[in-house]
């Protein structure tokens, strides 16, 4: 590494540390309703919608209607998601007249997108018409964000208040996050990246003579306002098949050092906007910590390995899979953080990564997408080990545990294993499964241990929300889709579900004073704790199928052994 | 019912804002403040269109410098890498080969070091550019097949040198040299 490579770490992580307060006390405003520098710019359209849908803003409901429109909400965007892609070619908008998607891939496809995960079995720029990118898919990049940010929402507001079961307006709580956070952030961010080279028209593909007389076909269309958005709400579905390598998508360095900035930038902020509506700054601070030191773990242990000298390829840098203006740092440093993020936006093909920092991209994804995590999603994944942890600390001293005040009863703490037990159980079983079964392995594009380690990422990110691949692992089959999408669907719904239901429980509990005899969660000892639940909890469960995969691969590829 | 009817409002509402308003919007500013950009920074040259300044050509001709490796030969429809890890035999196979077909090709004595990037494939298989280093590489190659003279290839040297972009803003990314921009300069040596 050279020093040059060092700065633009310590850039970015300066910048997010300088951004995080200011957005937070933003978002804080926005949804404390309190005023703030967009209300006399949007606030007309926020009006505008609550009188369009019919909806009072100040009422609120329950948990479990909370929950209900929530997911009624979700159900019709993939409804919709998935009819446009099946008449795909009686719509307008398609100048490259791509046919219909195939039902199970456009079923893969709506789940995926719905439920922000944004796997991508198919490839941008030969599957989807540009009414399919603007109309189905970016819409749900703003919604599916805004939805995990509703979730959040709720859950702080079940901590905060006392003795009610009243925990929001999802309505409510939809439209502002769209209209005051993800919509602005998003203008500014498109245009910004237009100015770097990003493409944005609805012209048809471009057929050129190449200097030496070939033809090639370029790509067009719409993707600046997507990209925007889909590094923002952490989706991560690229608008072509390379995602944020493909040079339309990411132009120049500085597009691409925006563009991680943008995947930390809200799930960063929303801890310091966490804290401060939960009546803690400090606590805030020390999820923020505990955050940062988990990423600048799985950054070290990646940079190490992909600059480390192989038997292979001896002292080759390896830049299979990566592009020149990028380098090494900037791919190994995206790949730790859409894999922190849930964003799923790759700069370069995770496939090719050495074993050990695709292995670090795997773990991050596994401990359940809490590194600052998807927007929203990160957070209230987070607050279910945070739950974990007191109650472990409580056990210890033989206290009830308590959470801001709150007593954590059996019901919580069920509810926190129900959700973290959803997820592991899904990638297990599902990697069990197509690893031993003729149409799972008939997908692979490695041999070895990296074969099983396509596997292993596929289902660990459809149940992360991520959405980044081993890309080599062709999962545009029947098995791979259909097994995929329901993954996707329990790692995002098998964990909100749960989440909202510790969120009613605890808004009806009363707040019992701070003592001397409190577990405090602002200070050094709280976030060793945590990393330790997130590591042990988080991590342990999957070390079985680590060892199989890139551990193996890693160990084999030091005694020189290739397959 | 009625939280059916709210959600499928509400998906209308939003579905029409940010699908086709901010789209929309975004094309509008961005076609008359960065109208090239937006539109794929194609290159025109004679009237006719020779590409994207972003999107690599494929290059084999002796009096062209190359690109990287592509696994889709920069054919756009669809973009993408190989995808091999390091431990897959195929790829192995495949460095030693284009190690080879550089040392051979550019008539490189083998202890020359080869810069990496021109063994090993691109991640959207489009990548325009190449370090400078892996251009110099190839400028007695090029000028040998344009029957140049010293001062012309000296001429070369010194385009390397200007298209070569430092890392952006002092800081990011990594120095390098757009290849179909150097191609089409080159082309116009006399």
């Amino acid at each position: 590494m050279t020093p040059q490579d060092f700065i633009q770490i310590i850039l970015y992580i300066a910048i997010l540390l300088g951004l995080t307060p200011i957005l937070g006390t933003y978002m804080d405003k926005v949804f404390t309703g309190k005023q703030h520098v967009m209300r006399p710019v949007f606030g007309w359209l926020e009006r505008l919608t609550y009188r369009f849908v019919g909806v009072d803003p100040l009422e609120e409901t329950n948990w479990k209607s909370y929950t209900f429109s929530l997911l009624m909400f979700n159900f019709i965007g993939f409804v919709f998601v998935f009819l446009i892609q099946r008449f795909q070619t009686y719509l307008p908008l398609n100048p490259a007249n791509l046919p219909n998607v195939s039902w199970h891939s456009a079923l893969n496809t709506s789940i995926s997108f719905v439920t922000n995960t944004n796997w991508q079995g198919y490839a941008g720029e030969t599957t989807m018409s540009y009414f399919i990118q603007m109309i189905g898919l970016t819409v749900q990049n703003f919604v599916s964000a805004a939805t995990g940010i509703a979730v959040i929402l709720a859950v702080i507001r079940g901590i905060s208040r006392k003795s009610t079961d009243k925990i929001g307006n999802f309505w409510t709580d939809l439209t502002r996050s769209t209209l005051y956070v993800l919509l602005p952030l998003s203008i500014l961010f498109a245009i910004v990246l237009a100015g770097q080279g990003v493409v944005q028209n609805f012209k048809s593909y471009e057929t050129v003579q190449t200097l030496q007389g070939v033809r090639q076909v370029i790509p067009m269309g719409p993707a600046a306002s997507q990209i925007a958005i889909k590094q923002l709400g952490t989706n991560g579905g690229g608008f072509f098949n390379a995602n944020s390598a493909h040079p339309f998508e990411n132009p120049t360095p500085f597009s691409n050092f925006l563009q991680m900035l943008a995947i930390f930038l809200i799930p960063a902020s929303l801890t310091y906007m966490y804290g401060k509506m939960v009546g803690s700054a400090r606590h805030g601070w020390a999820i923020f910590s505990t955050m940062l030191i988990l990423f600048l773990a799985g950054l070290s242990i990646s940079l190490y390995a992909e600059y480390s000298a192989n038997p292979v390829f001896g002292h080759l840098p390896l830049m299979e899979g990566k592009e020149t203006r990028f380098g090494i740092a900037n791919s190994v440093l995206f790949s730790t953080i859409t894999t922190d993020a849930s964003c799923g936006a790759v700069n370069a093909m995770h496939d090719s990564l050495s074993p050990l920092s695709g292995m670090v991209a795997i773990i991050n994804m596994m401990l359940g997408e809490i590194i600052f995590g998807g927007v929203g999603a990160g957070l209230y994944g987070m607050v279910v080990f945070i739950i974990l942890t007191v109650f472990i600390a409580g056990l210890m001293v033989g206290r009830t545990p308590e959470y801001l005040g709150k007593k954590i009863g059996a019901f919580e703490v069920q509810m926190a294993i129900i959700a973290n037990l959803a997820t592991s159980f899904a990638i297990l079983v599902f990697t069990a499964w197509a690893s031993v079964s003729s149409y799972g392995l008939v997908s692979l594009n490695n041999a070895g241990p990296h074969g099983f380690s396509e596997i292993l990422y596929a289902y660990t990110s459809a149940a992360g929300n991520n959405g980044s691949a081993f890309a080599g692992l062709n999962a545009n089959t029947l098995f791979y889709n259909l097994t995929l999408g329901f993954v996707m669907l329990i790692g995002r719904f098998g964990v909100i579900i749960p989440v909202l239901a510790i969120a009613g429980s605890m808004a009806g509990k009363n707040i019992t004073p701070v003592s001397s005899g409190t577990f405090r969660t602002d200070n050094w000892l709280f976030i060793g704790l945590l990393i330790g639940v997130v590591l042990i909890v988080g991590g342990l469960t999957y070390f079985p199928a680590l060892s199989l995969g890139p551990v193996a691969e890693h160990l084999l590829m030091n005694s020189g052994i290739s397959f | 019912m009625k939280t059916f009817i709210i959600s499928l409002k509400i998906f209308l509402f939003f579905t029409i804002l940010t699908g086709v308003v901010y789209p929309l919007l975004i094309t509008g500013i961005v076609q008359v403040v960065f109208p090239a950009k937006a539109n794929g920074s194609l290159i025109v040259r004679d009237r006719r269109i020779v590409g994207s300044e972003l999107i690599g050509q494929h290059f084999d001709s002796a009096i062209y410098f190359t690109s990287r490796p592509s696994v889709i030969l920069y054919n756009a429809l669809p973009s993408g890498g190989s995808n091999y890890g390091l431990t897959n035999m195929k790829l192995k196979g495949l460095v030693t080969k284009r190690k080879h077909d550089f040392y051979s090709f550019n008539q490189l004595d083998s202890l020359t070091t080869i810069p990496s990037e021109m063994v090993f494939a691109s991640a959207s298989g489009l990548d325009p550019h190449i370090s400078p280093q892996a251009a110099l590489l190839q400028v007695d190659r090029i000028a040998k097949a344009r029957y140049f003279n010293d001062e012309c290839r000296q001429k070369m040297i010194n385009l390397i040198k200007d298209l070569t972009e430092g890392p952006q803003f002092l800081c990011l990314g990594k120095e390098r040299v757009n290849v179909l921009l150097l191609n089409l300069e080159t082309d116009r040596i006399q």
